[in-house]
């Protein structure tokens, strides 16, 4: 009785009811989902059209567009590295530690993700303004400004990066099975020992995932920097600033500088669709 | 490397208040050098969390827990010792290897912890995966190991720290039977060799019975029955302990060669004792009969069959009557009686099956430690 169920079943999923079958999709669902896709995608192909494909390799060498392109790569890796640095424990704290106001302290690291980024800006002038909360401390302790500099562009882009790592990280610590942490502690290791030896290898693959998208969001990054560092060719002049700048005078240097950053993008959507994106 | 620090007296001296609301874990536990100590109890019985209360992932409510000699959690005294600095190893169920370290970085991991240098914790390794038969298989990743090679890990990980107490939380329930066989085998060697206290958690009485060399049996988060296996597979206290050895356990009064243990049913035994009294037999004791027999049986009685299942080359009958009771017999009789649930049938146990013990009575090791 039981053998003859078994092969029942077992020769059901290539008979009648096969689950290949193709279902009908309704039409009040297809039409705005092909809108939908056109409007995402007919941007980016308008830029491609009408991309100077001809006087492209001269365009891209023109001095302008190299120095925007390494500085917006030199601030965008800096302002990762220090999301890293400041972010990951950041993370582990909202992550791992149960302390009173952690609701509030959660909210409170993702509202520059929800903060328009001018006002962003502001907030930094604010706070590290020359007449600034700290700034002012900065300045006459050090010497040191930040503001319309190079570091401020950094500073700004960090400032609004930073929320997708810490919460792209607190997820990734909060999937970790946290009974690692208690064999390792069972084995004479203490929290900070455990953290580098086995937390931060456990979540690598987490961490990562943030860091790019939070190298992506500062890559990008405009209306902070602009409030906030101003745009000087050479100094805090990156390439959403180049392209704004361009845009007024020359739209062709706009759409081979705005094609650059498109490129890079995709590059990166891709590492992480294939990487991280597409793993449980 | 922490040797040395052994006191005289036993290895573990605890009494394990937890509270969690709903359920309340209390159970003394007495752990010798040298002694395998088998927590045996169904699933939510509180066996896991004693563990993780001896380990220090699981801080006391009340009680102490004394590890050779020193006190490492005593809530009234606000004594707590995390479990990095407790004199423990721990075998996980899941074995919990971490999977991005081969199997000798694993085993390396809490010797470097101990402050041994990187080389001495590799060789150390080394020569403890040789100890489990794993030489060859140092230099992979834990994904890569069968679950028979990943508990041997999990078990020369636990080991290289030379705890005073190893732990081990059903450290072959994982495994597939096969593999099961051979592990308990390696398993019960290594824990002849160690030289400290273990605690095997378990809800497979075969391990309890084979690994351990005393068993504590842990209900509702309480102790219910302690002592050696013959002591507990011939005179269950409890229904779980007597399905666990495949008893039918009955408790009544007892007066003379009889025990009462239902309004209407009153057994005869062998083993002349009065009062509060346990009744015990195999299901193999038990005979079925589609009329009522004649004869020695003395003890017989009708009953309805609710069940029936296979129970190695033979079938497994639950029956209702006066008392539920479990009976074996071979195929061949239950062909002949026609045996099917609903059926009405005769019992009959002989007295001379029976085994009837006080039930009033303590185990020694009990009492020993109580209040």
């Amino acid at each position: 009785m039981v053998g003859i169920d078994e092969q029942d079943v077992v020769a059901r999923p290539g008979g009648a009811a096969s689950p290949r079958r193709v279902q009908r999709v309704p039409m009040g669902l297809m039409i705005p989902a092909a809108a939908g896709l056109a409007f995402l995608v007919l941007p980016l192909a308008g830029l491609l059209i009408r991309a100077p494909w001809t006087t492209l390799p001269r365009r891209l060498t023109e001095p302008g567009v190299l120095t925007a392109l390494r500085l917006s790569l030199q601030t965008a890796t800096t302002a990762t590295g220090v999301c890293l640095v400041l972010g990951v424990p950041l993370a582990w704290l909202l992550a791992r530690v149960e302390f009173p106001g952690r609701r509030l302290v959660r909210a409170l690291v993702t509202v520059p993700l929800v903060l328009p980024p001018v006002v962003g800006g502001v907030a930094l002038l604010l706070a590290f303004g020359r007449n600034g909360l700290i700034g002012r401390w900065l300045d006459s302790t050090f010497g040191f400004t930040l503001p319309f500099t190079t570091a401020g562009v950094v500073v700004a882009e960090a400032f609004v990066a930073m929320p997708f790592l810490v919460i792209a990280v607190e997820g990734a610590l909060r999937g970790a099975d946290i009974r690692y942490e208690e064999a390792a502690a069972t084995l004479g290791s203490d929290r900070w020992t455990t953290f580098i030896r086995v937390t931060l290898p456990l979540v690598a693959p987490g961490i990562a995932a943030g860091a790019l998208l939070c190298w992506a969001r500062a890559l990008g990054e405009f209306g902070a920097t602009i409030t906030f560092a101003g745009n000087f060719p050479g100094r805090t002049q990156t390439m959403p600033l180049a392209v704004y700048l361009a845009l007024e005078t020359d739209l062709q240097a706009a759409i081979v500088l705005s094609l650059i950053l498109l490129i890079v993008s995709v590059a990166i959507l891709a590492l992480l669709r294939d990487r991280w994106l597409t793993a449980p | 490397m922490i040797e040395g620090m052994r006191r005289p007296g036993p290895v573990v001296d605890a009494h394990i208040v937890v509270d969690r609301g709903t359920f309340r874990l209390d159970i003394r536990l007495r752990i010798e050098s040298g002694e395998v100590v088998g927590l045996l109890g169904p699933n939510g019985a509180g066996k896991t969390t004693a563990l993780r209360a001896l380990a220090g992932l699981q801080p006391l409510t009340a009680g102490h827990v004394t590890l050779a000699g020193g006190d490492v959690d005593r809530p009234e005294r606000r004594t707590w010792t995390p479990a990095e600095r407790r004199p423990i190893g721990v075998v996980f169920q899941d074995y919990l290897l971490f999977p991005h370290l081969t199997a000798q970085d694993n085993v390396a991991f809490g010797p470097r912890r101990h402050g041994v240098d990187r080389r001495s914790a590799r060789q150390l390794a080394a020569d403890w995966l040789e100890r489990v038969g794993l030489a060859d298989r140092a230099r992979l990743k834990p994904r890569q190991l069968s679950g028979g090679q990943a508990q041997r890990v999990a078990l020369a990980r636990a080991l290289a720290v030379h705890p005073e107490l190893l732990l081990l939380d059903e450290p072959l329930a994982a495994l597939d039977a096969r593999t099961r066989l051979d592990t308990r085998a390696a398993l019960h060697r290594h824990l002849a060799e160690h030289p400290g206290a273990s605690l095997l958690v378990t809800h497979d009485p075969l391990d309890a019975l084979v690994l351990a060399d005393r068993l504590v049996i842990v209900e509702a988060g309480h102790v219910v029955q302690e002592g050696d296996a013959a002591t507990i597979t011939a005179q269950p206290r409890t229904d779980y302990v007597a399905r666990l050895v495949g008893l039918n356990l009955y408790r009544g009064t007892a007066d003379g060669q009889t025990v009462r243990v239902g309004p209407d049913l009153a057994l005869a035994v062998d083993d002349p004792l009065h009062g509060d009294a346990f009744v015990a037999f195999p299901p193999s004791a038990v005979a079925l009969h589609s009329s009522r027999p004649h004869g020695s049986p003395r003890n017989t009685w009708p009953a309805t069959i609710t069940g029936l299942q296979r129970n190695g080359d033979n079938l497994r009958v639950q029956l209702a009557g006066p008392i539920g009771v479990a009976a074996d017999v071979t195929p061949a009789a239950a062909a002949n009686l026609e045996l099917a649930p609903g059926q009405p049938v005769w019992v009959a146990v002989k007295a001379t099956q029976t085994r009837a013990y006080p039930a009033d009575v303590q185990p020694s090791a009990m009492t020993r430690d109580a209040r």
